[in-house]
């Protein structure tokens, strides 16, 4: 039972991160039926600058809390800009033609990125410095660290508030109007390409403070965490029902939960020897041996699977409403 | 500008179709010598200089780069002429595809013999390249048994086989600490899960019990689920197959999960650069290197390097030295540099090398290839012992006989 | 255009000319280095993949993003079927077919359950297909060993006729035949029919079919097109072509492990279909051409300007080439959204959308 209470915990951290990246993907399809591929690089960016603002801090003597706010403090604003200039210098020219166009010059700039990032902060695993000391609880036999009960405050907190900034205030009505449609929005005096812009720069923050907080819970940063990070938060928000806020935050929790149970269950269901009437036929048996099918190493096909059957059976995600055709 | 420029080139190319209809000159005639008082024999040196091993890359292309310097300032006479060695260093990008190429390029350049690739990925499909055009290859680097379980006649390494140190490491485990239950992860790359197979098959052969593989990839940076199903099944000890980027994570979050097992991992986790990215986790962990530490390298080869690079070699560059070394050598004793004449030489050479006596079996690994199993100990890898011949021997007792 | 088309003389000198290089094109390469045959190899092994990814994407408008999966099925069964891994050794001729046909199988499973998916969800669940499949691939070493996981297969046979081996040197009439060339002449041949089958499907039932799937899958349906059956047809036609250079990389290459099978690679086919230009047949050739060439241009001019102008390597050729590439995409994309050379259809939609 510990060890099932630890695997929530351990999906709910990492599905908790998911959720807050998957929110940029998210609000950007939703409003524009764009998939911001670039979106994982603004991440890995947020946790690089972090890095570099932390890593100079700390000969100071600041206090720990102190010296990760400063770190957060940068990248959220940087990462806004990066945000801005994509939209502005990428995406907004491409705002009316083909479908793919935008979807090959987001691919585009998440190389770019990328690679910019691999200039400035080689390729070397970062180590992030461990300046906050992380203390262990024990609750009914699994363990939770300051750090994780950290990031999913944050996450909660930063989920609310973006729910009560899309639904409570002015800005959030303009973007729901603008997703509804553009032109009639534009005509109710609405200004689009502001609200669009703005629909990037807070998706943006919101990727940085993701970046910082997978840095500092894994301890590392490399240039390349952007890809598989965003990968993975991309297909949270299909899971969810991709332009829908709600839905990000479930499938990105859903994901991550699903991730840690199928690493952690998958090879014990699939263990033939366990089932009596099979493991009399399997010589690998003999002995308290195994054969096990499927184990740790499907971890991420059980992903993409869960992904594609939710897709195959509700086309538009969990909470995605049905939507038109938008081929 | 880019597109011009491709198109420019393949105008040229198609240009130079139409005008030159010549038969070109057949490819196998590598290491000819030209005519004159002098003669140059080329060798090539493959490895990764850009990408995430470059260091690793370079360090073998300076062992190498020694090993020639070191021949040409000795004025070494083959067939009769004085040999000016020259290193054509070629960049493989850890890429296979570019292996076979950069290998086609030497066959090209016409090279005499080959020190490398850094890399088995890309040692293996270079290989039937060079053994097409006859061309000797010794890896310092690559210890994937398939490399040269091929039957390439001409494919050579001078370090030891996974085969070797998945053994050396687990026979080490099962001696040292008696464990009564091992768990195995790896990252699904070529590397790891070879490695960590090699351990498994020596544990099941000494009785110790293995848990069913765990497996995460060459990426993981969370590994907080397979830990935590490992947590419930209480090993003793936990290999881990795998590089350090991946490895240090893995040990950080073990102990953060409260596992108290013993880790250990292979040649590609064995470095310095573990502590700074896991820290106090990583004390007590044990690890292996293919061959002898670099500190256990002769003093002679040691004190060239230090002098001419003013660094400290980091793994193989030893083992790159004495791969050169062995191709001029073989060169030497046939007083040839036609790979048909001295590719016999080299198969039965007997040759004291920075590394210690080298000589090959039927394969072309080499005969008796030791492995060294470190500690962690406050912060640094510390050499515990060597592995040869089946037999484990304590650091001290090894630097003891082999100084004699 | 329409000038020389209407002069068969001036045509057919000018096919002659074209014909002639391409034949020649090897040793002239070989003068420079083998090497170059050999990247040549590969750069049509890229424009067959295009090719058959053009039907997909280009044609019916399905964005895949899992293509190379189809390449990995085809490596795959070249190399279960004619190495020592299994211990079977049949011959290419029986393999490619059998190699093209279980990639189309493959094909029409991604496309059964995807058929009602639009766009973007079936880019996504490509992808995932895509990597599905590689990580099978990897892992199916255990707990029966099969596909020989991450290890991957080594001592693929080379094609060989009789005794006749695609791999080896031989002299033929005082001319020099390296394994390259040799598989140069026989990619040249597959390509040559690969174009022949593209350009007469475009203008077919099938390819009017498809183009008006991509315009308007409702009014397509709504003209009596059966759309589910032709989405399939192009789900499978553009796999098997991708399983067929899937065999021939696994013959030159004589060694595959799903490493060469990774999301990067779809990219990069996609990219290529779409720098070119989406739907034209020339404008995809000339995509994979340029995308395949200026890494390997890159390669052998970057590195010595850098070592002559500052004595050593400030930026790396595979960053520079990775920055360009990005650059291109993004540049292209702007400026001349439907590719390269876009075909006739799109460049009329793309004038009559621009509002």
């Amino acid at each position: 039972m510990d060890t099932f209470l630890q695997q929530i915990i351990n999906g709910l951290t990492a599905g908790s991160v998911y959720a807050v990246v998957a929110l940029g993907y998210t609000m950007v399809y939703g409003i524009i039926q764009l998939i911001n591929f670039a979106h994982g690089e603004v991440v890995m960016i947020g946790a690089m600058v972090a890095f570099t603002v932390i890593n100079a801090l700390v000969p100071y003597g600041l206090p720990p809390l102190a010296i990760v706010l400063i770190g957060a403090g940068c990248a959220v604003p940087i990462c806004m800009l990066v945000g801005y200039g994509m939209e502005k210098l990428a995406y907004r020219p491409l705002r009316h033609a083909p479908r793919l166009a935008p979807l090959i010059t987001a691919i585009g700039v998440s190389i770019i990125l990328q690679h910019v990032a691999l200039l400035i902060w080689s390729r070397n695993v970062l180590a992030f410095p461990q300046i906050i000391p992380s203390r262990t609880y024990m609750v009914g036999g699994a363990a939770i660290t300051t750090i994780q009960i950290a990031i999913l405050a944050i996450c909660f907190g930063l989920m609310a508030a973006l729910a009560i900034l899309i639904y409570r205030t002015p800005l959030g009505t303009a973007m729901r109007a603008t997703a509804q449609n553009q032109q009639v929005a534009g005509l109710m005096g609405i200004d689009i390409n502001r609200v669009i812009a703005a629909t990037f720069v807070i998706g943006a923050g919101l990727g940085a403070v993701a970046g910082v907080l997978y840095g500092t819970y894994y301890g590392l940063a490399q240039y390349t965490m952007g890809s598989i990070l965003g990968l993975k938060a991309f297909s949270a928000a299909v899971l969810g029902g991709i332009g829908n806020i709600p839905g990000a935050m479930l499938g990105g929790v859903l994901l991550g939960i699903v991730e840690a149970l199928g690493a952690g269950y998958i090879g014990d269901f699939t263990d033939l020897c366990q089932y009596g009437w099979l493991a009399g036929s399997i010589s690998a048996c003999d002995g308290g041996g195994h054969f096990v099918l499927f184990g740790s190493n499907y971890q991420d096909v059980f992903a993409f699977l869960v992904l594609i059957l939710v897709l195959v059976f509700r086309p538009s995600g969990l909470l995605g409403e049905r939507v038109g055709d938008r081929a | 500008m880019n597109t011009k420029l491709a198109f420019s080139l393949l105008a040229a190319a198609l240009v130079a179709a139409g005008c030159s209809k010549e038969t070109p000159k057949p490819e196998q005639k590598t290491g000819a010598a030209p005519a004159g008082e002098s003669a140059e024999i080329k060798i090539g040196h493959v490895a990764p200089l850009t990408g995430g091993n470059a260091h690793l890359g370079k360090d073998n292309e300076n062992g190498a780069r020694l090993a020639i310097e070191e021949a040409n300032a000795a004025n070494i006479k083959i067939g009769g002429k004085t040999a000016k060695f020259t290193l054509v260093a070629e960049d493989d990008q850890e890429d296979p595809k570019v292996g076979a190429t950069v290998a086609q390029k030497l066959v090209d350049a016409k090279v005499a013999g080959v020190v490398g690739h850094l890399n088995s990925g890309t040692s293996i499909p270079a290989s039937p390249i060079y053994n097409q055009a006859g061309i000797p290859v010794i890896s310092g680097s690559a210890t994937n048994p398939k490399l040269t379980e091929q039957g390439f006649k001409n494919q050579f390494r001078d370090v030891g086989r996974d085969d070797q140190q998945g053994p050396a490491i687990a026979t080490y485990i099962a001696t040292e600490g008696k464990p009564k239950l091992v768990a195995l992860v790896d990252d699904s790359s070529a590397y790891g899960e070879g490695l960590a197979n090699e351990v498994e098959k020596t544990l099941k052969a000494a009785n110790v019990k293995v848990l069913p593989r765990e497996k995460g990839t060459n990426k993981t940076t969370d590994w907080k689920a397979v830990l935590t199903k490992l947590r419930g099944q209480k090993p003793d000890a936990v290999f881990y197959g795998g590089m350090t980027s991946t490895a240090a994570p893995l040990i950080k979050q073990g102990r953060e999960l409260g596992i108290k097992a013993v880790f250990s991992f292979g040649d590609g986790a064995c470095e310095g650069e573990m502590v700074k990215l896991a820290g106090e986790a990583t004390e007590g962990l044990l690890c292996s290197q293919a061959g002898i530490p670099v500190q256990a390298a002769s003093k002679k080869f040691l004190d060239a390097f230090k002098k001419r690079y003013n660094a400290d070699p980091i793994i193989y560059a030893p083992f790159t030295y004495d791969a050169a070394n062995l191709l001029i050598e073989a060169m030497k004793k046939a007083d040839s540099a036609d790979p048909a004449k001295y590719l016999p030489e080299l198969q039965k050479i007997q040759f004291t090398g920075a590394t210690g006596p080298i000589s090959f079996d039927d394969k072309g690994d080499r005969k008796d290839a030791e492995i060294t199993i470190f500690t962690m100990k406050s912060g640094k890898l510390d050499p515990t012992a060597v592995y040869k011949g089946g037999k484990i021997v304590p650091y001290q007792e090894f630097v003891k006989t082999a100084a004699k | 255009m329409t000038n020389w088309r209407a002069r068969p003389a001036v045509r057919w000198t000018g096919v002659f000319l074209v014909a002639f290089s391409l034949a020649v094109l090897p040793f002239a390469l070989a003068q420079v280095g083998t090497t170059w045959v050999r990247i040549t190899d590969y750069a049509i092994l890229y424009i067959l993949l295009a090719l058959g990814l053009n039907i997909v994407v280009g044609f019916a408008g399905l964005l895949d993003l899992g293509y190379i999966a189809f390449y990995a099925v085809g490596a795959y069964t070249y190399a279960l079927l004619a190495s020592p891994h299994f211990n079977l050794h049949l011959p290419f001729w029986i393999i490619l077919p059998i190699g093209a046909a279980i990639a189309a199988l493959f094909g029409v499973l991604l496309g059964a359950p995807t058929l009602k998916l639009r766009g973007d969800y079936l880019a996504i669940v490509t992808l995932g297909f895509g990597e599905i499949v590689r990580l099978f691939l990897n892992n199916l070493s255990q707990p029966i060993n099969i596909t020989s996981g991450p290890q991957g297969i080594a001592r693929i046979d080379p094609f060989h006729i009789g005794d006749f081996s695609f791999s080896s040197y031989q002299t033929i009439g005082g001319l020099t035949f390296s394994g390259p060339i040799k598989y140069y002449y026989l990619l040249l041949l597959v390509m040559l029919g690969v174009i022949v089958i593209n350009l007469r499907l475009q203008d077919s039932r099938i390819g009017r079919a498809w183009e008006a799937i991509r315009e308007d899958e409702i009014a397509a349906r709504a003209m009596g097109i059966n759309t589910r059956n032709l989405k399939l047809l192009a789900f499978a036609m553009g796999a098997s072509f991708g399983g067929i250079a899937g065999g021939m990389f696994s013959a030159i290459q004589a060694f595959i492990s799903p490493e060469s099978f990774i999301l990067v690679e779809s990219v990069m086919v996609v990219s290529m279909v779409v720098l070119g230009g989406m739907g034209n047949i020339w404008g995809v050739i000339l995509g994979a051409l340029l995308l395949s060439f200026i890494p390997e241009v890159l390669r052998w001019t970057v590195e010595p300007i850098q070592q002559a102008l500052f004595g050593r390597m400030l930026i790396e050729p595979e960053v520079i080439r990775m920055l360009l590439f990005g650059l291109a995409m993004v540049l292209i994309m702007l400026f001349r959204p439907a590719g390269l050379l876009p075909s006739s259809v799109r460049k009329r939609e793309l004038t009559q959308e621009t509002l």
